[in-house]
Protein backbone atom coordinates (compact mmCIF):
# COMPACT_ATOMS: atom_id res chain seq x y z
CA UNK A 1 0.00 0.00 0.00
CA UNK A 2 1.10 3.39 -0.90
CA UNK A 3 0.29 6.92 0.33
CA UNK A 4 -0.67 7.69 -2.64
CA UNK A 5 -3.80 4.99 -2.97
CA UNK A 6 -4.97 6.43 0.15
CA UNK A 7 -5.12 10.24 -0.73
CA UNK A 8 -7.69 11.36 -3.11
CA UNK A 9 -6.60 12.55 -6.66
CA UNK A 10 -5.25 16.09 -6.94
CA UNK A 11 -8.20 18.63 -7.77
CA UNK A 12 -7.50 22.35 -8.31
CA UNK A 13 -9.91 23.40 -5.74
CA UNK A 14 -12.19 21.78 -2.97
CA UNK A 15 -16.26 21.12 -4.02
CA UNK A 16 -17.96 23.94 -4.17
CA UNK A 17 -14.69 26.12 -4.15
CA UNK A 18 -14.74 26.74 0.11
CA UNK A 19 -12.64 23.98 1.76
CA UNK A 20 -14.45 21.54 4.34
CA UNK A 21 -13.59 23.44 7.26
CA UNK A 22 -14.87 26.94 6.01
CA UNK A 23 -18.16 25.24 5.02
CA UNK A 24 -18.69 23.66 8.32
CA UNK A 25 -18.15 26.98 10.30
CA UNK A 26 -20.64 28.51 7.73
CA UNK A 27 -23.50 25.59 8.46
CA UNK A 28 -23.10 25.51 12.06
CA UNK A 29 -23.58 29.41 11.56
CA UNK A 30 -26.66 29.17 9.50
CA UNK A 31 -28.24 26.68 11.80
CA UNK A 32 -27.63 28.55 14.52
CA UNK A 33 -29.85 31.67 12.57
CA UNK A 34 -31.88 29.26 12.01
CA UNK A 35 -32.33 28.27 15.55
CA UNK A 36 -32.67 32.10 16.52
CA UNK A 37 -34.30 34.11 13.99
CA UNK A 38 -33.58 37.72 12.69
CA UNK A 39 -30.53 36.84 15.17
CA UNK A 40 -26.81 38.03 13.64
CA UNK A 41 -24.44 35.51 13.98
CA UNK A 42 -20.50 36.73 13.52
CA UNK A 43 -19.13 33.70 10.92
CA UNK A 44 -15.08 34.05 9.63
CA UNK A 45 -15.66 35.43 6.11
CA UNK A 46 -13.25 33.83 3.42
CA UNK A 47 -11.79 35.57 0.64
CA UNK A 48 -13.94 34.81 -2.58
CA UNK A 49 -12.76 35.70 -6.27
CA UNK A 50 -15.17 38.63 -5.77
CA UNK A 51 -14.90 41.96 -4.22
CA UNK A 52 -16.19 42.77 -0.80
CA UNK A 53 -19.29 44.35 -1.06
CA UNK A 54 -20.51 42.29 -4.32
CA UNK A 55 -22.36 39.54 -3.10
CA UNK A 56 -19.42 37.43 -0.98
CA UNK A 57 -21.90 37.19 1.69
CA UNK A 58 -24.49 35.48 -0.40
CA UNK A 59 -22.05 33.65 -2.59
CA UNK A 60 -20.54 32.00 1.08
CA UNK A 61 -24.28 30.76 2.02
CA UNK A 62 -24.84 29.79 -1.42
CA UNK A 63 -21.74 27.50 -1.83
CA UNK A 64 -22.34 26.16 1.63
CA UNK A 65 -25.83 24.89 0.51
CA UNK A 66 -25.11 23.62 -3.41
CA UNK A 67 -25.41 19.86 -4.65
CA UNK A 68 -24.90 18.73 -8.13
CA UNK A 69 -28.35 18.36 -8.38
CA UNK A 70 -28.89 22.13 -7.15
CA UNK A 71 -30.89 24.59 -9.20
CA UNK A 72 -29.34 27.96 -8.65
CA UNK A 73 -30.99 31.53 -9.81
CA UNK A 74 -29.37 34.85 -9.27
CA UNK A 75 -31.31 38.05 -9.63
CA UNK A 76 -29.55 41.39 -9.39
CA UNK A 77 -32.41 44.35 -8.67
CA UNK A 78 -35.01 41.98 -9.80
CA UNK A 79 -32.42 40.82 -13.67
CA UNK A 80 -31.21 37.74 -14.03
CA UNK A 81 -29.03 39.27 -16.94
CA UNK A 82 -27.14 41.22 -15.43
CA UNK A 83 -23.22 41.48 -15.40
CA UNK A 84 -22.95 40.99 -11.43
CA UNK A 85 -25.61 38.05 -11.68
CA UNK A 86 -24.80 35.85 -14.70
CA UNK A 87 -21.11 35.98 -13.23
CA UNK A 88 -21.90 34.67 -9.88
CA UNK A 89 -24.50 32.28 -11.64
CA UNK A 90 -21.93 31.16 -13.76
CA UNK A 91 -19.21 30.60 -11.06
CA UNK A 92 -21.91 28.59 -8.93
CA UNK A 93 -22.51 25.79 -11.49
CA UNK A 94 -18.62 25.82 -12.46
CA UNK A 95 -17.81 24.79 -9.02
CA UNK A 96 -19.94 22.69 -8.21
CA UNK A 97 -21.76 21.32 -11.20
CA UNK A 98 -25.36 22.88 -10.29
CA UNK A 99 -27.34 23.55 -13.21
CA UNK A 100 -28.20 27.37 -14.18
CA UNK A 101 -31.45 28.96 -14.30
CA UNK A 102 -33.59 31.94 -14.90
CA UNK A 103 -36.84 30.46 -13.58
CA UNK A 104 -38.19 30.94 -10.10
CA UNK A 105 -40.22 28.14 -9.81
CA UNK A 106 -37.19 26.27 -11.35
CA UNK A 107 -34.76 26.88 -8.93
CA UNK A 108 -33.72 25.17 -5.65
CA UNK A 109 -31.36 28.30 -4.62
CA UNK A 110 -32.00 31.70 -5.03
CA UNK A 111 -29.49 33.85 -4.45
CA UNK A 112 -30.66 38.00 -4.81
CA UNK A 113 -29.24 41.24 -4.40
CA UNK A 114 -32.31 43.85 -3.16
CA UNK A 115 -35.20 42.19 -4.43
CA UNK A 116 -37.76 39.12 -3.26
CA UNK A 117 -39.22 37.38 -7.02
CA UNK A 118 -42.74 37.87 -7.46
CA UNK A 119 -43.67 34.25 -8.30
CA UNK A 120 -44.52 32.50 -4.47
CA UNK A 121 -41.07 30.65 -3.41
CA UNK A 122 -41.97 27.05 -2.46
CA UNK A 123 -40.52 25.01 0.93
CA UNK A 124 -37.82 23.28 -0.99
CA UNK A 125 -36.56 26.50 -2.32
CA UNK A 126 -33.54 28.60 -0.37
CA UNK A 127 -33.21 32.14 -1.13
CA UNK A 128 -30.46 33.58 -0.08
CA UNK A 129 -30.16 37.32 0.18
CA UNK A 130 -26.78 39.96 0.18
CA UNK A 131 -26.70 42.37 2.53
CA UNK A 132 -24.60 45.21 2.77
CA UNK A 133 -25.07 46.41 6.36
CA UNK A 134 -26.59 43.97 8.43
CA UNK A 135 -27.23 45.95 11.64
CA UNK A 136 -30.51 47.86 11.72
CA UNK A 137 -29.47 49.91 14.94
CA UNK A 138 -26.40 52.07 13.06
CA UNK A 139 -27.99 55.03 12.21
CA UNK A 140 -29.38 55.36 16.02
CA UNK A 141 -26.05 53.82 17.48
CA UNK A 142 -23.25 53.79 15.76
CA UNK A 143 -21.34 52.23 18.67
CA UNK A 144 -21.71 48.41 17.66
CA UNK A 145 -20.66 46.80 20.99
CA UNK A 146 -23.98 48.84 22.53
CA UNK A 147 -26.03 47.89 19.57
CA UNK A 148 -24.75 44.16 20.17
CA UNK A 149 -26.00 45.13 23.64
CA UNK A 150 -29.41 46.39 22.62
CA UNK A 151 -30.68 43.43 20.41
CA UNK A 152 -29.40 41.54 23.63
CA UNK A 153 -31.92 43.83 25.45
CA UNK A 154 -34.65 43.90 22.51
CA UNK A 155 -34.18 47.36 23.30
CA UNK A 156 -35.64 48.65 19.88
CA UNK A 157 -37.19 51.80 21.04
CA UNK A 158 -34.70 54.22 19.04
CA UNK A 159 -35.75 52.75 15.88
CA UNK A 160 -39.57 53.90 16.12
CA UNK A 161 -36.97 57.42 16.71
CA UNK A 162 -36.31 57.03 12.53
CA UNK A 163 -39.85 56.51 11.78
CA UNK A 164 -41.30 59.48 13.99
CA UNK A 165 -38.52 61.75 12.63
CA UNK A 166 -39.17 61.04 9.24
CA UNK A 167 -42.85 61.55 9.76
CA UNK A 168 -42.31 64.74 11.83
CA UNK A 169 -39.74 66.21 8.41
CA UNK A 170 -41.63 64.73 5.99
CA UNK A 171 -45.18 64.00 6.77
CA UNK A 172 -44.48 59.98 6.46
CA UNK A 173 -42.59 57.24 6.33
CA UNK A 174 -39.68 58.12 4.32
CA UNK A 175 -37.42 54.29 4.47
CA UNK A 176 -37.73 53.09 1.09
CA UNK A 177 -35.54 50.12 1.35
CA UNK A 178 -33.85 47.83 4.34
CA UNK A 179 -37.28 48.71 6.03
CA UNK A 180 -36.57 47.35 9.98
CA UNK A 181 -38.32 44.23 10.82
CA UNK A 182 -39.41 42.33 13.50
CA UNK A 183 -38.66 39.00 13.62
CA UNK A 184 -40.10 36.03 15.36
CA UNK A 185 -41.47 38.59 17.61
CA UNK A 186 -37.59 38.87 19.01
CA UNK A 187 -35.33 40.36 16.78
CA UNK A 188 -35.43 42.75 14.60
CA UNK A 189 -33.34 42.43 11.29
CA UNK A 190 -32.68 44.46 8.10
CA UNK A 191 -34.22 42.62 5.34
CA UNK A 192 -31.50 43.72 2.87
CA UNK A 193 -32.15 46.87 0.96
CA UNK A 194 -35.03 45.18 -0.76
CA UNK A 195 -37.92 47.44 -1.45
CA UNK A 196 -40.79 47.53 0.83
CA UNK A 197 -43.22 45.94 -1.55
CA UNK A 198 -40.77 42.21 -1.04
CA UNK A 199 -40.79 42.82 3.31
CA UNK A 200 -44.57 41.25 3.39
CA UNK A 201 -43.25 38.22 0.82
CA UNK A 202 -41.03 37.31 4.20
CA UNK A 203 -43.97 37.27 6.35
CA UNK A 204 -44.71 33.68 7.27
CA UNK A 205 -43.49 31.82 4.00
CA UNK A 206 -42.74 28.57 3.35
CA UNK A 207 -39.26 29.17 2.21
CA UNK A 208 -35.85 29.60 3.98
CA UNK A 209 -34.65 32.83 4.15
CA UNK A 210 -31.08 33.30 4.63
CA UNK A 211 -29.39 36.74 4.60
CA UNK A 212 -25.67 37.20 4.73
CA UNK A 213 -23.15 40.46 5.26
CA UNK A 214 -19.53 39.10 4.00
CA UNK A 215 -17.89 42.43 4.39
CA UNK A 216 -19.36 42.99 7.98
CA UNK A 217 -18.77 39.02 8.53
CA UNK A 218 -22.73 38.49 9.95
CA UNK A 219 -25.51 36.30 8.64
CA UNK A 220 -29.57 35.69 9.98
CA UNK A 221 -32.06 33.90 8.15
CA UNK A 222 -35.40 33.82 8.22
CA UNK A 223 -37.15 30.42 8.85
CA UNK A 224 -39.95 29.37 7.11
CA UNK A 225 -43.27 30.13 8.54
CA UNK A 226 -41.84 32.71 10.82
CA UNK A 227 -43.82 36.04 11.82
CA UNK A 228 -41.55 39.03 9.41
CA UNK A 229 -43.52 42.59 11.20
CA UNK A 230 -42.11 45.57 9.79
CA UNK A 231 -41.97 48.58 12.59
CA UNK A 232 -44.81 50.49 12.26
CA UNK A 233 -46.93 53.30 15.10
CA UNK A 234 -49.96 52.00 15.87
CA UNK A 235 -51.52 54.76 14.20
CA UNK A 236 -49.44 54.64 10.63
CA UNK A 237 -49.94 52.00 9.31
CA UNK A 238 -47.74 49.95 6.62
CA UNK A 239 -47.54 51.33 3.61
CA UNK A 240 -45.64 49.58 0.58
CA UNK A 241 -44.37 51.62 -2.43
CA UNK A 242 -47.77 52.25 -4.74
CA UNK A 243 -46.90 50.27 -7.66
CA UNK A 244 -49.77 48.47 -8.29
CA UNK A 245 -51.71 50.23 -10.87
CA UNK A 246 -48.41 50.63 -13.01
CA UNK A 247 -48.23 48.80 -16.12
CA UNK A 248 -45.40 47.02 -17.57
CA UNK A 249 -44.48 48.91 -20.58
CA UNK A 250 -42.40 45.75 -22.48
CA UNK A 251 -45.07 43.15 -21.47
CA UNK A 252 -48.25 44.42 -20.28
CA UNK A 253 -48.36 43.47 -16.61
CA UNK A 254 -49.14 45.38 -13.91
CA UNK A 255 -49.65 44.45 -9.99
CA UNK A 256 -45.93 44.28 -9.62
CA UNK A 257 -42.93 45.91 -8.59
CA UNK A 258 -42.07 48.15 -11.27
CA UNK A 259 -38.52 49.77 -12.27
CA UNK A 260 -39.16 53.75 -13.13
CA UNK A 261 -37.39 54.56 -16.76
CA UNK A 262 -36.88 58.02 -17.89
CA UNK A 263 -37.93 59.22 -20.52
CA UNK A 264 -36.84 62.56 -23.21
CA UNK A 265 -39.91 63.90 -22.63
CA UNK A 266 -39.59 64.23 -19.29
CA UNK A 267 -42.06 61.01 -18.38
CA UNK A 268 -41.71 57.80 -16.98
CA UNK A 269 -42.09 54.28 -18.21
CA UNK A 270 -42.21 50.98 -15.78
CA UNK A 271 -41.15 47.92 -15.99
CA UNK A 272 -41.44 45.01 -14.18
CA UNK A 273 -38.71 44.25 -11.88
CA UNK A 274 -38.95 40.85 -11.86
CA UNK A 275 -37.55 40.44 -15.71
CA UNK A 276 -37.88 36.90 -15.64
CA UNK A 277 -41.71 37.27 -14.98
CA UNK A 278 -42.05 39.97 -17.81
CA UNK A 279 -40.28 37.42 -20.27
CA UNK A 280 -42.52 34.87 -19.14
CA UNK A 281 -45.30 36.89 -19.65
CA UNK A 282 -44.17 37.79 -23.05
CA UNK A 283 -43.62 34.23 -24.02
CA UNK A 284 -46.75 33.28 -23.25
CA UNK A 285 -48.62 35.86 -25.04
CA UNK A 286 -46.51 34.67 -28.17
CA UNK A 287 -48.45 31.43 -27.59
CA UNK A 288 -45.73 29.53 -26.05
CA UNK A 289 -45.98 26.70 -23.08
CA UNK A 290 -45.26 28.99 -20.20
CA UNK A 291 -46.46 28.10 -16.70
CA UNK A 292 -46.49 31.62 -14.27
CA UNK A 293 -46.23 30.05 -10.70
CA UNK A 294 -48.62 31.69 -8.29
CA UNK A 295 -47.46 35.19 -6.93
CA UNK A 296 -47.30 36.99 -3.87
CA UNK A 297 -49.47 39.69 -5.04
CA UNK A 298 -52.87 39.40 -6.57
CA UNK A 299 -54.00 42.22 -8.30
CA UNK A 300 -51.38 44.61 -6.97
CA UNK A 301 -52.43 43.32 -3.54
CA UNK A 302 -50.95 41.05 -1.13
CA UNK A 303 -53.55 38.45 -0.15
CA UNK A 304 -53.65 38.33 4.21
CA UNK B 1 -19.55 68.54 64.56
CA UNK B 2 -21.05 66.54 67.28
CA UNK B 3 -22.62 63.38 66.06
CA UNK B 4 -21.21 61.31 63.40
CA UNK B 5 -21.92 61.30 59.95
CA UNK B 6 -24.28 58.41 59.24
CA UNK B 7 -26.37 59.52 62.02
CA UNK B 8 -26.77 63.10 60.74
CA UNK B 9 -27.46 61.87 57.38
CA UNK B 10 -29.96 59.42 58.67
CA UNK B 11 -31.83 62.07 61.06
CA UNK B 12 -35.12 63.26 59.44
CA UNK B 13 -36.12 66.91 59.32
CA UNK B 14 -38.57 67.19 62.48
CA UNK B 15 -41.38 68.11 60.68
CA UNK B 16 -41.56 65.41 58.11
CA UNK B 17 -44.20 63.27 59.08
CA UNK B 18 -44.02 61.26 55.60
CA UNK B 19 -41.46 58.51 54.81
CA UNK B 20 -39.06 59.24 52.87
CA UNK B 21 -39.16 58.22 48.97
CA UNK B 22 -35.43 57.96 48.73
CA UNK B 23 -33.24 56.15 51.26
CA UNK B 24 -29.49 55.40 50.52
CA UNK B 25 -27.18 53.71 53.22
CA UNK B 26 -23.98 53.01 53.55
CA UNK B 27 -22.98 53.75 50.25
CA UNK B 28 -19.00 53.33 49.13
CA UNK B 29 -17.20 53.45 45.76
CA UNK B 30 -13.61 53.26 45.46
CA UNK B 31 -11.90 53.71 42.00
CA UNK B 32 -8.77 51.88 42.26
CA UNK B 33 -6.92 54.10 45.19
CA UNK B 34 -9.38 57.05 44.93
CA UNK B 35 -12.10 56.97 47.41
CA UNK B 36 -15.09 58.47 45.61
CA UNK B 37 -17.47 57.52 48.30
CA UNK B 38 -17.02 56.68 51.74
CA UNK B 39 -20.22 55.75 53.55
CA UNK B 40 -22.50 58.32 51.98
CA UNK B 41 -26.45 58.24 53.94
CA UNK B 42 -29.19 60.22 52.20
CA UNK B 43 -32.71 60.51 52.56
CA UNK B 44 -34.92 62.68 50.20
CA UNK B 45 -38.53 63.13 51.28
CA UNK B 46 -41.48 63.52 48.70
CA UNK B 47 -42.20 66.72 47.36
CA UNK B 48 -38.75 67.89 48.63
CA UNK B 49 -35.56 69.79 47.53
CA UNK B 50 -32.69 68.07 48.47
CA UNK B 51 -29.74 70.62 47.21
CA UNK B 52 -25.51 69.04 47.40
CA UNK B 53 -22.71 70.88 47.52
CA UNK B 54 -19.27 70.36 47.24
CA UNK B 55 -15.93 71.60 45.75
CA UNK B 56 -15.24 69.19 42.40
CA UNK B 57 -14.06 66.14 43.06
CA UNK B 58 -15.94 65.78 46.43
CA UNK B 59 -18.48 62.42 44.97
CA UNK B 60 -21.56 64.72 44.35
CA UNK B 61 -21.75 63.79 40.79
CA UNK B 62 -20.86 60.37 41.90
CA UNK B 63 -23.44 59.99 44.40
CA UNK B 64 -26.27 61.54 41.45
CA UNK B 65 -24.93 58.30 39.23
CA UNK B 66 -25.48 56.17 41.56
CA UNK B 67 -29.02 57.42 42.40
CA UNK B 68 -29.73 57.14 38.62
CA UNK B 69 -28.13 53.45 38.50
CA UNK B 70 -25.29 54.08 36.02
CA UNK B 71 -23.23 52.81 38.69
CA UNK B 72 -22.94 50.16 41.10
CA UNK B 73 -20.97 51.02 44.38
CA UNK B 74 -19.19 48.28 46.06
CA UNK B 75 -20.86 48.37 49.15
CA UNK B 76 -24.19 50.35 49.69
CA UNK B 77 -28.43 50.34 49.89
CA UNK B 78 -30.78 52.08 47.89
CA UNK B 79 -34.48 52.39 48.24
CA UNK B 80 -37.69 54.28 46.35
CA UNK B 81 -40.68 54.48 47.97
CA UNK B 82 -42.31 52.35 45.02
CA UNK B 83 -44.40 49.78 45.99
CA UNK B 84 -43.27 47.35 42.92
CA UNK B 85 -39.77 47.67 43.63
CA UNK B 86 -39.14 46.67 47.53
CA UNK B 87 -35.80 45.81 47.55
CA UNK B 88 -32.24 47.19 47.21
CA UNK B 89 -32.05 49.04 43.70
CA UNK B 90 -28.47 48.10 43.21
CA UNK B 91 -29.43 44.19 42.98
CA UNK B 92 -31.80 45.22 39.86
CA UNK B 93 -30.83 43.57 36.52
CA UNK B 94 -29.98 45.39 33.50
CA UNK B 95 -33.19 45.23 32.13
CA UNK B 96 -35.07 46.66 35.50
CA UNK B 97 -32.57 48.95 35.60
CA UNK B 98 -33.25 50.89 32.30
CA UNK B 99 -36.85 50.24 32.82
CA UNK B 100 -36.56 51.55 36.57
CA UNK B 101 -34.27 54.95 35.02
CA UNK B 102 -36.47 55.23 32.00
CA UNK B 103 -39.79 55.17 33.63
CA UNK B 104 -39.56 56.15 37.37
CA UNK B 105 -36.26 58.92 37.60
CA UNK B 106 -35.69 61.62 35.40
CA UNK B 107 -32.37 63.27 34.77
CA UNK B 108 -30.52 66.47 33.80
CA UNK B 109 -26.75 66.15 32.90
CA UNK B 110 -24.73 69.46 33.12
CA UNK B 111 -23.73 68.63 29.36
CA UNK B 112 -26.33 68.05 26.90
CA UNK B 113 -24.56 66.19 24.91
CA UNK B 114 -24.54 63.45 27.28
CA UNK B 115 -28.22 63.46 28.03
CA UNK B 116 -29.26 63.93 24.35
CA UNK B 117 -29.15 62.95 20.52
CA UNK B 118 -27.70 65.54 19.49
CA UNK B 119 -28.38 64.36 15.65
CA UNK B 120 -32.15 63.57 16.26
CA UNK B 121 -35.38 66.28 16.71
CA UNK B 122 -35.59 67.63 19.93
CA UNK B 123 -39.15 66.50 19.84
CA UNK B 124 -37.54 63.21 18.92
CA UNK B 125 -35.40 63.50 22.03
CA UNK B 126 -38.45 63.36 24.14
CA UNK B 127 -40.60 60.72 22.09
CA UNK B 128 -37.57 58.55 22.80
CA UNK B 129 -38.16 58.72 26.61
CA UNK B 130 -41.61 57.65 25.67
CA UNK B 131 -40.73 54.98 22.82
CA UNK B 132 -38.63 52.91 25.31
CA UNK B 133 -41.55 53.42 28.02
CA UNK B 134 -43.13 51.54 25.01
CA UNK B 135 -45.86 54.01 23.46
CA UNK B 136 -46.31 53.25 19.80
CA UNK B 137 -48.78 55.63 18.67
CA UNK B 138 -47.48 58.21 16.57
CA UNK B 139 -49.98 61.40 17.41
CA UNK B 140 -49.80 59.95 21.76
CA UNK B 141 -46.05 60.52 21.25
CA UNK B 142 -46.29 63.86 19.33
CA UNK B 143 -48.78 65.31 21.94
CA UNK B 144 -46.57 64.19 24.85
CA UNK B 145 -43.62 65.43 23.50
CA UNK B 146 -44.92 68.84 22.76
CA UNK B 147 -46.85 68.58 26.40
CA UNK B 148 -43.29 68.07 28.15
CA UNK B 149 -41.55 70.59 26.21
CA UNK B 150 -43.97 73.00 26.55
CA UNK B 151 -44.07 72.26 30.47
CA UNK B 152 -40.45 72.32 30.34
CA UNK B 153 -41.16 76.06 28.67
CA UNK B 154 -39.46 75.54 24.81
CA UNK B 155 -40.46 77.42 22.28
CA UNK B 156 -42.94 75.39 20.23
CA UNK B 157 -42.05 76.20 17.14
CA UNK B 158 -38.68 75.02 17.79
CA UNK B 159 -39.39 71.54 18.92
CA UNK B 160 -38.67 70.29 15.65
CA UNK B 161 -34.82 71.90 15.79
CA UNK B 162 -32.18 69.80 16.45
CA UNK B 163 -30.49 70.04 20.05
CA UNK B 164 -26.89 71.40 18.35
CA UNK B 165 -28.73 73.86 16.58
CA UNK B 166 -29.92 75.46 19.84
CA UNK B 167 -28.75 77.30 22.62
CA UNK B 168 -27.40 76.30 26.05
CA UNK B 169 -30.47 77.27 27.94
CA UNK B 170 -32.49 75.75 25.28
CA UNK B 171 -30.71 72.56 25.56
CA UNK B 172 -31.03 72.14 29.03
CA UNK B 173 -35.00 72.63 28.58
CA UNK B 174 -34.83 70.25 26.21
CA UNK B 175 -33.02 68.03 29.02
CA UNK B 176 -35.71 68.76 31.32
CA UNK B 177 -38.04 67.93 28.88
CA UNK B 178 -37.25 64.59 28.39
CA UNK B 179 -36.58 63.99 32.18
CA UNK B 180 -40.56 65.24 32.82
CA UNK B 181 -42.02 63.50 30.02
CA UNK B 182 -43.18 60.42 31.76
CA UNK B 183 -43.92 62.33 34.86
CA UNK B 184 -40.82 60.74 36.96
CA UNK B 185 -41.14 60.29 40.86
CA UNK B 186 -37.49 61.44 41.34
CA UNK B 187 -35.82 64.43 39.17
CA UNK B 188 -32.00 64.34 39.43
CA UNK B 189 -30.14 67.70 38.46
CA UNK B 190 -26.04 67.55 38.04
CA UNK B 191 -25.36 70.75 37.91
CA UNK B 192 -28.50 72.19 35.40
CA UNK B 193 -27.53 75.37 35.10
CA UNK B 194 -23.64 75.41 34.87
CA UNK B 195 -22.04 77.17 31.72
CA UNK B 196 -25.28 79.25 31.14
CA UNK B 197 -25.23 82.98 31.75
CA UNK B 198 -26.54 84.52 34.72
CA UNK B 199 -29.61 85.36 33.12
CA UNK B 200 -30.63 82.27 30.95
CA UNK B 201 -29.56 80.57 34.60
CA UNK B 202 -32.22 82.52 36.27
CA UNK B 203 -34.41 82.11 33.65
CA UNK B 204 -33.89 78.40 33.49
CA UNK B 205 -33.99 77.77 37.54
CA UNK B 206 -37.39 79.67 37.15
CA UNK B 207 -38.88 77.16 34.69
CA UNK B 208 -37.70 74.40 37.80
CA UNK B 209 -39.12 76.33 40.37
CA UNK B 210 -42.17 76.49 38.34
CA UNK B 211 -41.98 72.77 37.70
CA UNK B 212 -41.27 71.95 41.37
CA UNK B 213 -44.33 73.81 42.62
CA UNK B 214 -47.11 72.49 39.93
CA UNK B 215 -45.98 69.17 40.19
CA UNK B 216 -44.58 68.62 43.58
CA UNK B 217 -41.55 66.55 41.95
CA UNK B 218 -39.42 65.40 44.17
CA UNK B 219 -35.45 66.51 42.93
CA UNK B 220 -31.81 66.08 43.97
CA UNK B 221 -29.97 68.83 42.81
CA UNK B 222 -26.23 69.00 42.60
CA UNK B 223 -24.26 72.49 42.41
CA UNK B 224 -20.78 74.04 43.10
CA UNK B 225 -22.95 76.59 43.17
CA UNK B 226 -24.78 78.01 46.36
CA UNK B 227 -26.54 80.85 44.55
CA UNK B 228 -28.09 78.08 42.78
CA UNK B 229 -28.65 75.62 45.91
CA UNK B 230 -30.21 78.77 47.85
CA UNK B 231 -32.81 79.44 45.31
CA UNK B 232 -33.68 75.85 45.10
CA UNK B 233 -32.93 73.79 47.52
CA UNK B 234 -35.16 73.22 50.98
CA UNK B 235 -32.22 71.05 52.52
CA UNK B 236 -28.62 71.10 51.85
CA UNK B 237 -26.31 68.52 52.08
CA UNK B 238 -22.47 69.47 52.40
CA UNK B 239 -19.85 66.93 50.79
CA UNK B 240 -16.19 66.53 50.82
CA UNK B 241 -13.89 64.22 49.54
CA UNK B 242 -16.47 61.37 49.50
CA UNK B 243 -17.99 62.00 53.01
CA UNK B 244 -20.98 64.00 53.90
CA UNK B 245 -19.63 66.55 56.23
CA UNK B 246 -22.97 68.39 57.13
CA UNK B 247 -26.41 68.76 55.98
CA UNK B 248 -29.74 70.46 57.46
CA UNK B 249 -32.29 72.59 56.02
CA UNK B 250 -31.28 75.22 53.69
CA UNK B 251 -31.60 78.38 56.05
CA UNK B 252 -30.19 77.03 58.73
CA UNK B 253 -26.99 75.38 56.51
CA UNK B 254 -26.53 78.89 54.70
CA UNK B 255 -27.26 81.29 57.87
CA UNK B 256 -25.42 79.21 60.63
CA UNK B 257 -22.80 76.85 59.23
CA UNK B 258 -21.56 74.10 61.75
CA UNK B 259 -18.70 72.71 60.12
CA UNK B 260 -15.20 74.24 58.91
CA UNK B 261 -16.07 73.32 55.61
CA UNK B 262 -19.53 74.76 55.35
CA UNK B 263 -18.49 77.76 57.10
CA UNK B 264 -15.33 78.13 54.38
CA UNK B 265 -17.86 77.82 51.85
CA UNK B 266 -20.70 79.47 52.79
CA UNK B 267 -17.98 82.52 53.67
CA UNK B 268 -16.48 82.10 49.89
CA UNK B 269 -19.61 82.72 48.39
CA UNK B 270 -21.02 85.93 50.58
Amino acid sequence: MTLASLTKPWEAMSYGFLDASAKRELRRKMLKAIAVPGCQMPYASREVPMARGWGTGGLQVTLTLLKPSSVVKVIDQGADDSVNAASIRSFLSKVSGATETWDTTEATILQSRHRIPEERLRADQVLVLQVPNPEPLRPVEPNMSVARQMHADADYGRLWLILYEQIVRSGRVMQGAAYPSLVNGRHVMTPSPIPRWDVPKLHMAQHLTFLSAGREKRLYAVPPFTRVEPLVFSDVPYQVEDHAALTCHRSGVSGYFMNEIPQDDGSSAFEVSDSHLGIKTIRQAEGAAIRIGPTWYENGKMPQ
Amino acid sequence: MIATETALALQAPQLMTTPPLLTMTGVSRRYGDVVALQDVSAMVYPGEVLGIVGESGSGKSTLLRMMNLEDTPDTGDYRLALPDLPGNLFDLDRFARRMLCATRIGIVYQNPHVGLLMQHTSSGNVAERLLIAGERSFAALRGRAREALDASEFPLERMDARPIELSGGMQQRVQLAKAIALEPVLLLLDEPTTGLDVSVQALVLDTLKRLQRDRAITMVIVSHDLGVIRTMADRVMVMRRGRVVEQGLADQIFQDPQHDYTQQLVHAKL
